[in-house]
């Protein structure tokens, strides 16, 4: 590598002058780090859309009746808002950032396994989102269906559904390519000296995130193709009119779309694996039972998906073998949070935003994983399916899960990423108005769908009113909260004082690099010998 | 160089698989004048797989591949036959 | 040659590539095994009207396909042998003919395809329709299945014709056969699907 001085070190990785300058150094860049924050920036555009439109469905919910929207307008809202935050924020979210970012450095890597395949896929992910957004504007009107795409109803609508579909499968193809690189990446580029069992935690999620992204995006990728052969030669798969099973359907979709959610959530898992031992400076508890749990969620996870389906119709056999593979697959999932508990207890704690974002992430992680046991048990589901309890459930389980890691993940690699510190008190103030509005928006939901009313419906009995006004109402702390939080990080990426390497005393291989990381992020490829967080 | 050795595998072997997969093609073809009923399926699709193997161990090279592709590959089609298995619990029993 | 390739083999990793192949071959696995399941269960749902639209379909060429396909598997394998004994004539033949076989397969499917249109049988037709929910899911998965095995034997093609181009140019040989054995893989996955969809919907007799 080149041979550089005391006094002048190598130029970060932005300021660095490669053969592009401007707009092209970064959509033609095939860094890893600029592919991260491209994605960054994509992804956080579209989440500001679904929050909107979560915005103006909680409005049109805040009364009975019809308040400022149609029913249909509704369904399209719901129908968008869906599409948008699975497809092209959660899914993509977490891994096509910080794993981006972060992964090959927390190796020892200098880039992925495949650089100009990285950049490509977030080019399909802007092409995909193009697609889908463009079922908005085209004649015959916005998705009615939920992002969920049912048949028989999705080759029936009139409403732009081939967009929309197209759209999704253009963007599996981003995850896809991604789980790929990742894998590629991990078993080839590890640093001398780290074993498997030395890679740290984060790392150690993508990796079984990977597995997820390759082998269960292609179902739903054959099953949206066969929705378009459903509108345009009426093939007949799932049409009952012509021999086809509806049911089919919701199989194949589900068994992509269970899976999905451990691509949402294990990666989430991970970045809080790497900030709990960091913020309690001990060592993480039972690191290999957190690596096998991972892999574990990963593998039982792919056979669960009929849990979504309780009262579509399947077999008396099936109901009940889906519910016990569902009670299995959230045992390691518990085992995490007995790990993270674990490691707190007895460590020195650094009170700083990542923290409270990591503790309260295992508070409305737990409440979406035990209401995830009501709706996986048969009895109990049969009176929640379908009704705001499922709402809240998924909220605090991807929103609250997902979402919560994010916060943490951005707060944590922040000064990593852009070399500067954010307000503290401006963190801490958008961490407890974002909790208290979370909270306030989703927990009623619980009892509202335990008292029958019905999720994806514009209209509600005037008994469920008052529930609904807290829920609007928490919306709106909660968008306050997230507003202070984008004020805050986007003022001290400009403008935030300069961080250190390692602001937070974390021991994973990325703090020991400048902040943010040079181009070829190592000088020197380091040789491993420790485990990862060893505070000793 | 990643340092891999690749075995060079020969004309004749890979024409002696030719040979056996079209012989195994044949027997597949030969197999539906037998009225086998319900069974036709299963010794069409156990012949089928007879020839992905030799075609997966020889022409795609994974005889001669890490253990690790050996595994994953064995690992896809175990996978997919769970997920047949589980359509079929609610198919079979409804 | 090996002077330009040196700056390269610092970052090559050949091993990283197969696998990322081989991942990719997963991914065409995985899409195909959900049109299966679609398969398994319609026929499970519709035995006797499976039995019997098999017969309309033609065997011999069904199994002229087969054949073709396994030969072409046989000519790509042996590129790969090929290459690295520096048999550069040798490679570009091999490849040729399994181009070669490949559009015949195609041209063996246009005729296939082209009698079932002639008699009114593709997706959404109304005789289709008419003649029952087995055949309509019969000919559905026909036309599907066989139609997406056909265009992933363009990619294939397509891919054999880029390391064609390229071992005729010299900028692929013994020293980095890597792309044409990933290309072989591609092609050996078609041939795999057509294995399995061969008797599924010919031998069903």
């Amino acid at each position: 590598m080149t041979e550089q001085t005391q006094h002048s070190p190598l130029p970060n990785f932005r300021e660095a002058k490669g053969k592009y300058s401007g707009i092209l150094a970064w959509v033609l860049s095939t860094d890893h780090k600029r592919i991260g924050l491209l994605y960054l920036y994509s992804i956080l555009t579209f989440f500001a859309v679904g929050v909107l439109l979560g915005l103006l469905m909680k409005l049109e919910l805040i009364a009975p009746g019809k308040t400022i929207m149609t029913a249909k307008d509704y369904n399209a809202m719901f129908t968008f808002h869906g599409i948008i935050m699975i497809f092209l924020v959660v899914i993509p979210g977490l891994p096509a950032i910080f794993g981006n970012f972060l992964m090959p450095i927390m190796i020892g890597a200098r880039d992925v396994a495949f650089p100009k395949l990285n950049l490509f896929s977030w080019y399909l992910y802007v092409l995909g989102a193009l697609i889908a957004l463009s079922s908005q504007f085209m004649s015959g009107g916005s998705p009615d269906t939920g992002w969920t795409f049912y048949a028989p109803y999705s080759f029936k609508t009139s409403t732009n559904m081939l967009p929309a579909v197209i759209g999704a499968f253009v963007l599996g193809f981003s995850s896809i390519l991604t789980g790929l690189n990742f894998i590629v990446t991990m078993h080839r580029m590890r640093a001398p000296g780290m074993t498997w069992f030395k890679m740290p935690l984060f790392p150690w999620t993508l990796y079984a995130t990977g597995w997820i992204q390759i082998l269960a995006t292609p179902i739903v990728g054959i099953t949206l193709l066969m929705v378009v052969a459903e509108r345009v030669f009426q093939i007949g798969f799932f049409d009952p009119a012509l021999g086809g099973d509806p049911i089919l359907y919701q199989h194949l979709f589900w068994i992509y779309s269970h899976p999905a959610v451990y691509i949402m959530i294990l990666p989430a898992m991970g970045a809080i694996s790497e900030i709990i031992p960091t913020f309690s400076r001990k060592t993480i508890f039972g690191y290999k039972v957190i690596v096998v749990s991972t892999l574990a969620i990963a593998f039982v996870g792919y056979f669960v998906w009929g849990h979504h389906m309780y009262t579509a119709g399947m077999s008396g056999t099936a109901l009940w073998v889906f519910s016990l593979l569902s009670f299995l697959v959230a045992i390691p999932s518990a085992i995490k949070v007995f790990n993270w508990v674990g490691t707190l207890y007895k460590g020195s704690i650094l009170l700083e935003p990542p923290f409270y974002w990591a503790i309260s992430f295992i508070f409305v992680f737990m409440i979406g994983g035990l209401s995830g046991l009501v709706l996986g048990s048969l009895a109990t589901d049969i009176h929640l399916h379908d009704t705001a309890f499922v709402v809240a459930h998924f909220h605090y389980i991807v929103f609250g899960g997902t979402g919560f890691a994010f916060m943490a993940a951005i707060h944590y690699w922040f000064p990593k990423i852009w070399g500067r510190m954010y307000d503290r008190g401006l963190a801490m103030t958008g961490w407890i108005l974002f909790f208290i509005g979370f909270n306030a928006l989703y927990l009623p939901m619980f009892y509202l769908g335990m008292e029958g009313m019905p999720r994806r419906y514009y209209d509600y009995l005037e008994q469920f009113h008052g529930p609904n006004i807290i829920s609007t109402l928490g919306s709106w702390v909660l968008a306050t909260g997230l507003v202070i939080i984008v004020i805050n990080l986007v003022k001290s990426a400009r403008s935030g004082s300069i961080a250190p390497a390692d602001p937070w005393g974390g021991k994973t291989l990325e703090w020991t690099v400048p902040s943010p990381p040079t181009v070829e992020n190592f000088e020197k490829i380091p040789t491993i010998t420790k485990h990862p967080y060893d505070y000793r | 160089m990643s340092g891999e050795t690749h075995t060079i595998v020969s004309n004749k072997t890979y024409i002696l698989v030719l040979l056996f997969l079209l012989t195994m093609t044949g027997i597949s073809v030969a197999a539906t004048q037998i009225q086998l009923d319900s069974l036709t399926i299963f010794v069409a699709l156990f012949l089928a797989s007879v020839k992905s193997f030799v075609v997966l161990t020889y022409f795609m090279h994974l005889k001669f591949d890490s253990l690790f592709i050996k595994l994953m590959v064995a690992s896809m089609f175990i996978i997919i036959t769970l997920v047949m298995i589980l359509m079929f619990i609610d198919y079979d029993f409804r | 040659m090996s002077q330009q390739a040196h700056h390269a083999d610092e970052h090559r990793d050949d091993e990283a590539s197969k696998i990322g192949m081989w991942l990719f071959i997963f991914t065409e696995l995985f899409l195909f095994t959900g049109l299966f399941i679609v398969y398994a269960i319609y026929r499970h749902m519709h035995p006797v009207a499976f039995h019997l639209s098999a017969h309309e379909l033609s065997v011999p060429i069904g199994t002229l396909n087969t054949v073709i396909l396994l030969v072409s598997s046989m000519t790509v394998a042996m590129a790969t042998s090929a290459i690295r004994k520096g048999q550069r004539l040798q490679t570009l033949l091999l490849l040729s003919v399994t181009v070669l076989l490949a559009m015949a397969f195609m041209v063996n499917k246009y005729f296939e395809w082209g009698a079932k249109f002639e008699h009114g049988l593709y997706p959404g037709s109304a005789i289709l329709h008419e003649r029952g929910f087995g055949d309509t899911m019969f000919f559905g998965l026909y036309f599907f299945m066989t139609g997406l095995h056909a265009l992933h034997i363009i990619a294939g093609v397509t891919l054999i014709l880029v390391v064609f181009a390229k071992v005729y140019r010299n900028k692929l040989t013994s020293e980095n056969p890597v792309l044409l054995d990933n290309a072989g893989l591609y092609w050996h996955l078609v041939d795999l699907i057509w294995i399995f969809l061969f008797p599924l919907f010919y031998l069903i007799t």
